[in-house]
């Protein structure tokens, strides 16, 4: 069983996470999933692993990766555009901002389909995960020459 | 690159940005072939025989077809004769329905059941190597030759069902088909082309994979790749999808042994 989470990238944390409870409150989820702040180097590090996807359709301040999808929007300045609070409801579960979107939601178990097998019942990140990345993405500011 | 053969494939590029629809079925006047995304040195590949690695399949079909197997002691041409005037046109127009059982078959179960019914010989694994073998070779008498999948009225349910899989989120991306190959087929998934899914190749040679391989290999590898259950090889959903390809593809040519990337 660890060897196919192995595999498959799972993280341990997300396979001994059953959801922790959330309350989103406007288009925000206010509160950390964790009670705690999120480490952006260890953000950066889960959005440029290519087995979390994010790169399948961003692009973002990554000069270093080669390959970087254009089915979603550039994710420089997106920690301007956005609060805290907000970019964590759009990383839990990103169909509540947009029933139609394509992004995964990446802390959701239920209403999915046919996931495969080794998968079922557990989030794509765990909570810690979710919160590295938060606090990741509240860094990427417009402003010119202060990038990061 | 040449600047000059940069800046001649980038004109192209932009001449091929057609207007489209954000939702719903690729219309028929914008759909394109795989081939068209790649680079011009893999076109080039799959169009020249003696280029393309799929050939080599096609010519071990070609010594599989005129074997003697099997308790019936015949081979496939005891009974078709020459593949090159016998299966003309014939994977065009699969999966077809099957009389017998009532239901399509692909053109991987259609040999299967030659194989079982009329060779008495025990079925070929899919994705082994006489199998691509003999669909390649079956397929190359196709090459040029519109898609006519789906035509028959009988079909008509499963093409229905087919299109509903496609339509349908699955997996734990929570993706369906038409979100990357309708609506978003002119972008890129980090650095692949999503393109239109069309089923022109198949069995077709892959460059990632190094080898030939079905349809069916590469519905697989974007079921895994939205982290859904892949279905199994003989159930009826994938037949059904494999339907549903063919008959959005009608009238569109066959590549058989096409190359991708
Ligand atoms: C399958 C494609 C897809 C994947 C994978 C994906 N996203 Fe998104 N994302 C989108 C789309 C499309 C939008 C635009 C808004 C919408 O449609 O919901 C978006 C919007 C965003 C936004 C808001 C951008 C802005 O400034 O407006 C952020 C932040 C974001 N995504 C972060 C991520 C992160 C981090 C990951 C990986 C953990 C990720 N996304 C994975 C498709 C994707
Ligand atoms: C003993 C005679 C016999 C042999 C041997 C035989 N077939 Fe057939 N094949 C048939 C018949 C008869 C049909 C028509 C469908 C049916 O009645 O089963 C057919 C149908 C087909 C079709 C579908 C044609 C269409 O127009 O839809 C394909 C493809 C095919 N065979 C391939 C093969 C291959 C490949 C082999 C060797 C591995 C083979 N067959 C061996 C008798 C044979
Ligand atoms: C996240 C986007 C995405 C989703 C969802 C997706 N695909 Fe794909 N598909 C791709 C990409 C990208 C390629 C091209 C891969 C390459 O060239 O490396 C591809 C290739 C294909 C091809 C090959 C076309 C050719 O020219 O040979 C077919 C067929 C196909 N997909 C069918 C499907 C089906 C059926 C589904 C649903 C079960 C599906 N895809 C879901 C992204 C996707």
């Amino acid at each position: 069983m660890l060897a196919v989470a192995a595999m498959l990238g799972l993280s341990r944390a997300a396979l001994a996470d059953a959801l922790r409870p959330y309350a989103i409150v406007d288009d925000a989820i206010p509160l950390s999933l964790t009670g705690a702040d999120g480490d952006p180097a260890r953000g950066r590090a889960v959005v440029l692993l290519r087995q979390n996807t994010c790169l399948l359709c961003h692009s973002g301040p990554f000069p270093e990766q080669r390959f970087q999808g254009d089915l979603a929007p550039n994710l420089q300045g997106t920690g301007s555009r956005w609060s805290g609070g907000q970019l964590r409801l759009r990383m839990v579960d990103a169909s509540r901002l947009n029933p139609a979107t394509i992004m995964p939601s990446y802390y959701r178990i239920d209403g999915l389909q046919r996931v495969a097998e080794p998968l079922r019942g557990r989030p794509i990140l765990s909570a810690e995960q979710i919160e590295d990345v938060v606090a990741y993405l509240a860094t990427l500011r417009d402003q010119p020459g202060k990038h990061e | 690159m040449s600047v000059s053969r940069f800046i001649a494939a980038a004109i192209l590029a932009t001449a091929l940005i057609l207007p489209h629809a954000d939702a719903g079925e690729v219309a028929f006047s914008e759909r394109r072939s795989g081939s068209t995304f790649m680079a011009p040195e893999t076109q080039a590949m799959q169009s020249n025989d003696t280029a393309n690695p799929g050939m080599l399949g096609v010519l071990d079909g070609a010594t599989l077809w005129g074997k003697t197997i099997g308790a019936a002691e015949k081979s496939c041409a005891s009974c078709h004769n020459d593949a090159s005037t016998s299966m003309s046109g014939v994977a065009a127009r699969y999966p077809a329905f099957d009389d017998t059982l009532k239901r399509p078959v692909d053109l991987e179960q259609r040999v299967n059941l030659c194989r079982v019914d009329h060779q008495r010989a025990p079925p070929l694994a899919y994705e082994s190597r006489e199998l691509l073998a003999l669909t390649a070779l079956i397929g190359r008498q196709s090459r040029g030759l519109p898609i006519a999948g789906g035509t028959d009225p009988r079909l008509t349910p499963f093409v229905d069902k087919g299109r509903a899989t496609f339509m349908r989120r699955q997996g734990q991306l929570n993706l369906a088909c038409t979100n990357c190959h309708d609506d978003n087929w002119y972008k890129r998934l980090a650095g692949s082309a999503i393109t239109q899914a069309h089923p022109t190749g198949y069995p077709l040679y892959r460059l990632e994979w190094q080898g030939l391989g079905s349809l069916q290999r590469r519905l697989r590898n974007c079921m895994v790749g939205m982290r859904a259950q892949p279905y199994d090889a003989d159930a009826p959903e994938m037949v059904e999808l494999e339907l549903y390809l063919m008959s959005r593809a009608r009238g569109m040519p066959i590549e058989t042994p096409a190359v991708r990337p």
